[in-house]
């Protein structure tokens, strides 16, 4: 008790923070519930009906249900498969170069992208892929193909949102592994020079293994969000044309909440996702501590 | 590290060194395009398609996008936004982070879990939403600022941060009869400038970027700010968006010029801080990654 007292200026400094997380991350927490009523704004959560699982009940029978949840599944596993690997690879690629002011050059350009929000990189590709004057349709027609609606199709939207990811992240994911190849023991380069090994032997037999736990870690960080697929990204890139594989359960909390104002309905997919991510984040962990790895928690 | 000079080792340089120097041009090659699209006019970027260095120079899109208020306005509400926020953020941060940086605290290791935790789990939008409409933000300012208020990322990188303060400094500083408040703005703040830096960077550009929080709680199209505006000029003028609201300036899908110069617009304060913040970010994005 004394200690608290004494300390009371440090809880006053604590306490904007405190109330902060309290009131905008755990009083949502607990808006969970209204996924269990029938959420009427003027009646609130203390008076609206309970009305048990009739919201998740409708979930597992609406159609759209499984189609957001393959789209969801998948775009992560695309995710997973195409851009996971590619920060692993141009680290390699970079802890390679020897020169550091080139080095340090491509990176400078790499990370750019980290920092334009999505609906710059978003807008680029639309200005570049556009049918009308879009520079990529306009080399197709020159190189003799038919101009292509990338951004009102179902066969695009995929690739190129796997591709907007990796051309804004892939430098900046980098930045983990050099720092992890960095720690490397020199030593370890000269003894395998000395056996003879080439400078892919050498990547592959030791500065891989070497970072080894750091790619496990970011492999749960990254299977925690596999529902986090980014509502901003998918939600700007999202229209009628390519509804059927791009509607994911963010955007469809989204317009079904907000847009239509279903509030316990969407509230109670919201928190179907949120629960898969915390038992996906716990289980991978897991999994990742068997294997003998140290696991982020 | 000694140099291997075989002949293989050369050739694997080359190689390397050439690939590197594509991906860094391929992911550079779209801003150019888009920067330099934005200075020409439309007929030389209907003849030449990709311009890299304009034989015209215009400023025609720029004054094109200024004769109306819209542009001009988001600018203002994100300029303002950004600078409130920032301080704000920062003000949050580093006294919640200093205050858990302090070891002998009772409850340090409830709140440190507390922060975490919102990481892995989440009440979701609406949930939020709600709360955010009791306080009473929709449809202003402190909607885009309040409930983004902390990123918790961010707070451990500060606290980690003071942690690594030698402690003798506080315990001169007490002896001498400074209180806590007077530690930490006057020594604990001015030690740590350069992550203050950073951080503040780090949330200044994410203030700049904000888009979700406008959506979702500002009704208003007066207040948008900019990254707002430009996906209403740059996606839905394609009228590719299922959702048109909002259209009203900008009927006529603006031409190319038009648009590239709105994206360069809502992109050239990053690009201006870009050199400063690239000094720091690397550390402090290690800094965070080294959890607990």
């Amino acid at each position: 008790m004394r200690r608290i007292i004494k300390n009371r200026a440090i809880y006053l400094m604590i306490l904007p923070g405190f109330l902060y997380f309290l009131i905008f991350k755990y009083i949502p927490m607990s808006g969970l519930i209204i996924a269990f009523q029938d959420y009427q704004a003027y009646l609130g959560v203390t008076g609206s009906p309970w009305v048990g699982l009739k919201h998740f009940e409708r979930l597992f029978t609406e159609p759209m249900f499984f189609t957001i949840l393959g789209n969801t599944l998948l775009l992560f596993f695309l995710n997973l498969a195409f851009y996971f690997p590619v920060p692993i690879i141009l680290a390699l690629m970079l802890n390679e170069v020897r020169r550091e002011v080139f080095k340090r050059f491509i990176q400078t350009l790499v990370y750019i992208p980290h920092f334009m929000s999505w609906v710059i990189i978003v807008s680029i590709s639309f200005v570049m892929l556009s049918m009308d004057r879009g520079i990529i349709n306009e080399l197709l027609v020159m190189a003799g193909f038919e101009k292509i609606n990338f951004l009102m199709s179902s066969e695009w939207f995929r690739p190129m949102y796997v591709l907007q990811i990796i051309w804004r992240e892939a430098g900046w994911g980098t930045i983990i592994y050099l720092a992890a190849m960095a720690a490397i023991d020199p030593g370890l380069y000269e003894a395998s020079r000395i056996d003879g090994a080439s400078r892919f032997r050498q990547m592959w037999h030791i500065t891989l293994p070497s970072i080894r736990s750091v790619i496990v870690v970011l492999l749960i960080l990254k299977i925690g969000d596999v529902l986090e697929l980014g509502f901003e990204h998918i939600y700007l890139l999202l229209n009628s044309m390519n509804r059927d594989v791009a509607e994911i359960f963010d955007t469809y909390v989204y317009t079904a909440g907000l847009k239509q104002g279903q509030f316990s309905f969407s509230t109670a997919v919201g928190f179907f996702k949120s629960l898969i991510g915390l038992i996906l984040v716990m289980l991978a962990n897991w999994l990742a501590k068997k294997a003998g790895e140290e696991g982020i928690y | 590290m000694v140099q291997d000079k075989t002949i293989s080792s050369r050739i694997f340089d080359i190689v390397n060194y050439t690939l590197l120097l594509i991906i860094g041009l391929v992911t550079i090659l779209p801003f150019l395009h888009v920067i330099a699209g934005s200075f020409t006019t439309v007929t030389e970027l209907a003849q030449k398609q990709f311009v890299l260095f304009p034989t015209v120079w215009s400023l025609d899109a720029y004054k094109y996008v200024f004769s109306t208020n819209t542009v001009f306005r988001s600018l203002g509400v994100s300029v303002g936004v950004t600078f409130l926020g920032t301080l704000f953020s920062m003000l949050l941060t580093c006294l919640m982070a200093y205050g858990l940086s302090r070891k002998d605290l009772d409850g340090r290791n409830f709140i440190m879990f507390m922060v975490l935790f919102t990481m892995l789990f989440s009440g979701g939008m609406i949930p939020t939403f709600l709360v955010v409409k009791e306080m009473g933000l929709i449809d202003t300012y402190a909607a885009l600022i309040v409930p983004t208020a902390i990123n918790a990322f961010n707070l451990i990188i500060m606290r980690n941060f003071f942690q690594n303060l030698p402690e003798g400094l506080e315990e001169s500083a007490k002896i001498d009869g400074a209180g806590d408040w007077g530690i930490l703005f006057r020594i604990v703040i001015p030690l740590s400038m350069p992550a203050i830096a950073t951080i503040s960077l780090f949330y200044a550009v994410t203030y700049w970027n904000t888009y979700m929080s406008a959506i979702l709680y500002l009704n208003d199209a007066a207040k948008w700010p900019v990254q707002v505006i430009l996906r209403q000029i740059v996606i839905l003028a394609s009228g590719l968006a299922a959702d048109t609201s909002g259209m009203d300036e900008f009927v006529r899908p603006p031409e190319q010029t038009v648009k590239m110069a709105v994206i360069v617009i809502a992109t050239l304060p990053i690009l201006c801080v870009y050199p400063f913040l690239q000094k720091h970010f690397a550390k402090g994005a290690l800094l965070g990654s080294i959890k607990g």
